[in-house]
């Protein structure tokens, strides 16, 4: 069924009682043409191109928990594409092409919400970096503009611009096509939009391990039993370790956590997506009114998907740094996400050595803007068995090349940032 | 958090320490000429969920390295030493 004003309008008259699930709960078949395994954002997106853009359609998601419990319904939705390396510009900005588009593609309102980033400059350096930047996104077609202090103030008054201000604002970059998405309405969407082709999306199904035909990769062991795949792809954010030694892959990952805050709700206060210059802090506001914010890594390896009151300590004190007035709000929640760190902070999506089995991982702290994007290209990548030219500078084989994607500068170890 | 028992300092709040990542790799010969073996040194790591060998430098305590035993799944830390007593 599509939603449309006159759904609404029929399913009022009938009480909201005749609204039909959004997705088939789907057992298992023999065999797929293929098998994605992670029912979050990226893997949905896959199934859904998969089907939509290559008309492969006899796909399974295979989701150990539920879908959007994972990194896809953590995350802190910013969605922006001011990236500076060639590679990472063009793939993000073609991701914020797709999401512009989304709610109609899916027929399902993921609510992208285009308010604008504005990451603060703290120095005049710091500046010519952020012009720097702008230059080289203007050449590629995306918007930005750099803003002197002036311009900062009028735009986001509630920031310290007093004489006491640790770290004075001297500027800030703006993206104004950046914002961002409701994180679980992304899922949805996409697991919805999926299961109108026939996608089969399969939750509490874990894949355990693989099936092998000689070297090749011909199916999955899964807590639902075997399920033969033509070929398989995992999409499984802070677990492609776990998942990539049981088929045989060597990882340069480490799984680290990042937390996420929510406070109490306010006023209207924080139009924008703001991100701190200075140190590693951003912030937007929800539209229940809680000031969405995260920071740090927590900084050591973890698969707890929680995190540490260190950090809190932290993000707080970069949070009152750059807003002040939001020194008596309360926090109500904070958790945590498992993410794939890489050396370079850029993924790793890529056909594999492996004959059968193709990689979507890696995406550290930053894959929720890449989800259309991601799903896009790996359908196209696990449909023709090649790179989609959009992601030729994602493969596993750059470390060894020295074609690294340092665009955070983390270095090799995730955990120095 | 963590507490990790430091053999010097007694149980700390892991605030004190520094994290110095994957205590299992073992850094090449200085003169080793095999890119190989520099590229897995520097890039691959296992990453397991569950027990991991790892460094972690007591800074604002005896600033000893330690290796630490823990598991990523739980934090659960079986085992603490010196880093310099351990074998390579
Ligand atoms: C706190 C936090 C804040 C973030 N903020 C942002 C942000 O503001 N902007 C941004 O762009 N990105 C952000 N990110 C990163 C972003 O959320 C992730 O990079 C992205 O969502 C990962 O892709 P995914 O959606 O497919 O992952 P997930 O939703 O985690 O999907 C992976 C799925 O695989 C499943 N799975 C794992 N192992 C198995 C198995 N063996 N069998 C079956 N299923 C399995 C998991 O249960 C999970 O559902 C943030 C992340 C965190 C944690
Ligand atoms: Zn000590």
């Amino acid at each position: 069924m599509r939603y449309s004003a006159f759904s609404i309008f029929r399913n009022g008259l009938s009480g909201q009682k005749n609204w039909q699930r959004a997705w088939r709960a789907a057992e298992p078949k023999g065999a797929y043409d293929v098998i994605i395994v992670g029912g979050g954002g990226h893997g949905l997106a896959t199934a859904f191109y998969l089907a939509e853009n290559h008309g492969v359609r006899n796909v399974a998601v295979l989701e150990k928990g539920y879908v959007g419990g994972g990194n896809v319904g953590r995350n802190t939705t910013v969605i922006r594409s001011n990236y500076l390396l060639d590679g990472n510009t063009q793939f993000y900005e073609f991701s914020v092409k797709l999401w512009e588009g989304l709610s109609q593609a899916l027929n399902f309102n993921v609510m992208f919400s285009q308010r604008g980033q504005i990451v603060t400059a703290h120095s005049a350096d710091q500046l010519d970096t952020f012009s720097h930047r702008a230059n080289i996104m203007r050449l590629n077609g995306i918007d930005a503009d750099i803003l002197d202090r002036d311009e900062v103030r009028r735009l986001v008054p509630y920031l310290d611009f007093s004489d006491t201000a640790r770290f004075p604002i001297h500027g800030a970059i703006l993206q104004g096509r950046a914002g961002t998405a409701r994180h679980d309405a992304v899922a949805w969407g996409y697991a919805r939009a999926a299961d109108g082709h026939g996608v089969d999306i399969i939750q509490n199904c874990e894949v355990t391990g693989f099936v092998r035909d000689g070297d090749r990769i011909v199916g999955v062991e899964t807590s639902k039993g075997r399920i033969g795949a033509g070929k398989v792809g995992l999409a499984v954010a802070g677990h492609t370790s776990v998942l990539g030694q049981k088929a045989g892959l060597e990882l340069p990952i480490e799984s680290h956590v990042l937390q996420a805050f929510v406070t109490e709700p306010l006023k209207p206060l924080v139009d924008h997506v703001v991100a701190y210059g200075a140190d590693h802090f951003y912030v937007s506001q929800s539209d229940k009114g809680g000031l969405v914010f995260g920071g740090n890594l927590d900084g050591y390896n973890s698969y707890a998907q929680r995190g540490n009151l260190g950090v809190v300590r932290e993000v707080a004190e970069a949070a009152i740094a750059l807003m002040p007035c939001i020194s008596r709000v309360r926090l109500l929640r904070h958790w945590g996400g498992v993410m794939d760190m890489t050396p370079d902070a850029s993924p790793i999506i890529c056909p594999t050595p492996i004959d059968g089995l193709y990689l979507n991982g890696g995406w550290c702290y930053g894959g929720f803007k890449a989800t259309p994007a991601s799903g896009w290209c790996f359908a196209h990548t696990l449909a023709t068995g090649k790179p989609h030219p959009l992601i030729a500078a994602y493969g596993l084989d750059r470390f060894r090349t020295g074609r690294t994607l340092d665009e955070a500068g983390v270095g090799p170890s995730a955990w120095l940032q | 958090m963590l507490r990790i028992e430091c053999p010097c300092c007694g149980p700390r709040d892991h605030d004190e320490f520094r994290y110095g990542g994957d205590a299992s790799v073992a850094r090449p010969a200085h003169d080793d000429p095999d890119p190989e073996a520099w590229y897995r040194y520097v890039y691959v790591r296992d990453n397991p969920a569950g027990p991991h060998r790892e460094f972690w430098q007591h800074v604002s305590g005896c600033r000893q390295w330690l290796v630490v035993e823990r598991d990523t799944r739980n934090h659960v830390i079986q085992s603490v030493g010196f880093a310099r007593k351990m074998p390579a």
